[in-house]
């Protein structure tokens, strides 16, 4: 689905990765590893298209991902660090501009998923109310309207309780057995049932050759 | 259009639930119109005479005021990454953005515009004129103001820079809306200049949402 062909990516004299080669499939998982300051992050808004400061070729389903980039952005699914999320508005507003924005027409299942992410009875609270732990289930339940295949999450673990914890792992690993696909970072110890592949950008950074 | 639909719904919603960030500007217009006659003396004359510029001017300062809420917290949630990534035409949903901003900003001052301009013992003749040319040149100003800011979004302190982008793209916007009132007060036909402000408003239209979209891609990757 996705392939990944010679990257490179340079920051502040510092090579974070180079030669980075991997192409990632439909029912596979994948998890960045990295220590701190390594570019997972980068890395990733390299691959959802919000950081074009790389050389290297980026192909979805074959085509170059900038000229693809309608149908890559239907298919893809991106959770930054930041939460996404309007607090003056409510989660429902909140998810229902979100699902316009991606063209979906799905707003009857907005209630739904907020259940399903434990957040019944918080709909109609406006989220500068809620707490971090809740603000994140919002962004999460994105992850469930956006009908992607392929999600890349970037710290989804954060503020989550830990039975939150447990929930996002299930709802992972059901992703990648009905034919998703998953690329993330975390640096939480994952307990998923499903084989994860990794990259290990420690291995693939350097100095800039003078 | 559902998504237009949807993004004005959302910036309006956002914008009646904090008030201050539409209130503020419209303070500033309402506060630097009124000073001036106490500024320069009640001379009805000489009043009638700056009228025109007084509220062309204030009007501009606070459409420039205004701009600041426009991306600011989007960039700082994250919605505009979310924006960017989205599968839709970006063109509408920008374009229904600037006209929701332009709604809470501009469309005020339109309103308020004819009463302070009598305060300025604007004439009778110049206030038709007055208020077609804000009506037309404010969305001008916040499309042009969108670009600026959405260049300017990544830095923390943009005002200044800002001001400094932008400026010297309104004088042209704030010249027609000037010689409009005062050609129609000196019994000049206006709908020449009318005319030339809505070209400059379509043009606006066209490419001010591209240049945002492109600006903001730069901003974010930052």
């Amino acid at each position: 689905m996705l392939t990944v062909n010679n990257l490179y990516c340079e920051r502040d004299e510092r090579v974070l990765f180079q030669n980075l080669d991997f192409s990632v499939a439909e029912g596979e998982a994948w998890q960045i590893q990295g220590s701190n300051g390594s570019g997972k992050t980068t890395l990733l808004r390299i691959l959802c298209g919000l950081n074009d400061e790389f050389t290297g070729e980026i192909l979805w389903r074959g085509i170059e991902q900038r000229k693809a980039r309608q149908d890559f952005n239907r298919e893809v699914f991106y959770l930054g660090h930041a939460p996404a999320i309007n607090k003056a508005l409510t989660a429902k507003e909140n998810l229902s501009w979100y699902c316009a924005s991606r063209g979906l027409t799905n707003t009857d299942q907005i209630k739904t998923v907020l259940n399903s992410f434990n957040l019944y009875g918080y709909e109609d609270m406006p989220c500068y109310l809620m707490s971090a732990g809740q603000q994140r289930r919002v962004s999460l339940a994105r992850m469930l309207l956006s009908q992607a295949m392929l999600w890349m999450l970037d710290e989804p673990f954060t503020a989550l309780d830990k039975q939150g914890v447990l929930e996002l792992e299930v709802l992972l690993s059901e992703h990648a057995k009905t034919g998703g696909s998953i690329i993330l970072t975390t640096h939480h110890n994952l307990q998923m049932d499903y084989p994860l592949q990794s990259i290990d950008l420690d291995a693939l950074a350097g100095l800039v050759a003078a | 259009m559902s998504i237009i639909k949807a993004t004005l719904r959302r910036e309006l919603l956002i914008a009646f639930r904090s008030p201050g960030d539409i209130i503020n500007p419209l303070m500033f217009f309402v506060i630097a119109v009124s000073l001036f006659p106490l500024g320069v003396g009640a001379d009805q004359a000489f009043l009638s005479e700056i009228a025109p510029g007084v509220v062309w001017v204030t009007a501009l300062l606070a459409v420039m005021l205004s701009m600041d809420s426009l991306f600011r917290a989007d960039y700082e949630d994250g919605s505009l990454e979310q924006l960017l990534l989205s599968p839709q035409p970006l063109y509408f949903i920008i374009l229904a953005k600037v006209s929701s901003h332009w709604l809470v900003s501009g469309l005020p001052l339109v309103i308020l515009a004819p009463v302070f301009a009598s305060m300025l013992a604007l004439p009778e003749g110049g206030m038709f004129p007055l208020v077609a040319g804000l009506l037309i040149g404010t969305p001008i100003l916040t499309l042009l103001g969108a670009v600026g800011m959405a260049l300017t979004v990544g830095l923390s302190r943009s005002g200044l820079l800002l001001s400094v982008l932008i400026l010297p793209l309104y004088i042209p916007v704030l010249v027609f809306g000037t010689g409009i009132v005062n050609s129609a007060l000196n019994s000049i036909d206006i709908s020449g200049l009318l005319a030339l402000l809505g070209a400059m408003l379509v043009l606006a239209l066209c490419l001010a949402p591209l240049a945002i979209i492109a600006a903001l891609r730069i901003s974010v990757s930052l």
